[in-house]
């Protein structure tokens, strides 16, 4: 086995840093997918506009660049603004929050288009049941989509997950005391970089394989009620 | 916004840009070279064959790229003395040699798993029919599997190397100056933050989509037989065209 000379507690609290910006930027990607799905199937011109602008810009650049242009970029930028009117203040961000913010928001791009995808895969019917029903657009959204959007979109939520969790790792680069930052320590302390760096691997490929057992447990859940042939 | 700072460091910038890509071509040039006879012993059905190539598979996909960036590049220290013996050693000290190798090794598992998808999706009917016409296993593969199989990956393909190109972005933490390695350096002396990035983002932006249009092209190309159906279809309908089947229209940048 891997002799973490002491060090093994250090990964142990690294993956709960990396678990816990998983959790907090999966919710809020989550919240951007199911917003950015409802702008690109509105009637409203500038709705699609905006999200369509979202999708498309965040896909075309690498997280690395937006995590530096969020952490570096955004205190400069209201800064400068606030200066502007006369306040002179000085922003920090967090790194936890810029972390979770930004791999939030960039697979919130990705969960867009699940989202839009598994709207488009409930029956029109449905909706035109329900409206036929009386009930307005929001309590059909909530009573008849919400429920049955999960279901279509569980797989490509879950591939969104999958790919969000490794892209947790790049937040070590500003310095969040996550798997890979503190495997980096502890590699650089005993200088032993191969064997800290394959452990935090090894780590994150348990991540994964519980995510999948927990997803395939999921999707079951989520068509229990449906008959398969 | 400093727009004088911009227009100065986009020489520089666009210098960067050459790394990036040449890292990008090198990477899927290789990466598809080992990707197929991976994606073979994938499909193959005799153990010894597809165990290690799925842990490979597996490992790679499993883990994040920058771990695997680490593993190589600082990892490979750890054991210098032997890389050392080897005559290895003036490789692995080298960031560009330890980026184009993790960022191979990365996509040809990535690569290997989506042309495993499209062996697995060609019709069984034409291997049958290739059967009955007498091919053999290697002539059947050549004709007619991996040719179609490469049309059905060619979607996914696109993609996976939209993501490469993307993740080329990460060798400048191992200190190679590409476009974000040299945006990293023009923002530490210039401190002008967001105006370099955003100048960097755009770029990228702009290959991104100039990549996906290439791939649109070579899809469209490839298409010919399919798209005559499709129009005819159009002209009988008189409705908006519908995607030919078979040939799923690439949907920009799915997650990977």
């Amino acid at each position: 086995m891997l002799d973490l000379k002491g060090y093994g507690w250090m990964l142990w609290e690294g993956v709960q840093v990396t678990l816990l910006v998983g959790f907090c930027a999966m919710a809020l990607a989550l919240v951007m997918g199911l917003v950015g799905a409802w702008g690109k199937l509105s009637h409203s011109k500038a709705g699609r506009t905006a999200a369509d602008t979202y999708t498309t810009v965040i896909r075309g650049v690498p997280e690395l660049i937006l995590i530096l242009i969020i952490y570096y970029g955004t205190p400069t930028l209201l800064q400068g603004l606030l200066e502007d009117f006369g306040y002179d203040v000085i922003i920090d961000l967090n790194p936890f929050m810029a972390g979770f913010i930004t791999i939030g928001f960039i697979y919130g791009a990705f969960a867009t288009e699940v989202f839009r995808g598994a709207f488009l895969a409930i029956d029109k019917g449905q909706i035109e049941a329900a409206r036929a029903f009386g009930m307005s657009r929001t309590l059909a959204f909530r009573r008849i989509l919400l429920p049955q959007v999960w279901r279509f979109a569980l797989p490509g939520i879950g591939n969104v997950w999958m790919v969000l969790i490794k892209a947790t790792a790049l937040i070590s680069v500003i310095q969040l005391p996550e798997l890979l930052r503190n495997a980096d320590i502890a590699a650089r302390a005993v200088r032993l970089p191969f064997t800290f760096y394959f452990a935090a691997s090894l780590m994150y490929l348990a991540i994964t394989i519980v995510s999948m057992l927990a997803l395939q447990r999921a999707e079951n859940w989520a068509n229990r009620g449906i008959r398969r042939a | 916004m400093d727009f004088e700072i911009i227009v100065e460091s986009v020489p520089n910038l666009l210098n960067g840009a050459i790394l990036t890509i040449e890292l990008t071509v090198l990477s899927i040039a290789i990466g598809l070279a080992f990707a197929i006879p991976i994606a073979l012993m994938r499909v193959s059905r005799n153990p010894a064959l597809w165990m290690p190539v799925y842990g490979y598979i597996f490992y790679f996909r499993g883990t994040p790229l920058l771990v695997q960036i680490f593993l190589i590049y600082y990892g490979s220290g750890q054991f210098r003395e032997e890389f050392e013996a080897w005559g290895l050693w003036r490789f692995f000290r080298e960031p560009y040699f330890c980026a184009v190798l993790t960022l191979t090794l990365n996509t040809a598992a990535y690569t290997a798993e989506i042309l495993r998808g499209a062996i697995r999706a060609v019709p069984f009917g034409e291997v049958e029919a290739a059967r009955a016409c007498g091919m053999s296993r290697g002539l059947l593969y050549r004709r007619i599997i991996l040719p179609k199989a490469f049309r059905l990956a060619l979607p996914a393909y696109s993609n996976e190397v939209v993501f490469l190109f993307q993740a080329t972005s990460l060798v400048s933490i191992i200190t190679l100056l590409d476009l974000t390695g040299i945006a990293r350096i023009i923002v530490a002396r210039s401190f002008a933050v967001y105006e370099i990035y955003i100048a960097a983002a755009i770029i990228y932006l702009i290959v991104t989509y100039g990549i996906l249009h290439i791939f649109h092209r070579v899809e469209y190309w490839l298409s010919g037989h399919l798209r005559e159906r499709a129009g005819m279809a159009l002209a009988a309908t008189g409705k908006g065209a519908a995607p030919a089947p078979g040939a799923p229209a690439a949907d920009a940048l799915a997650v990977r």
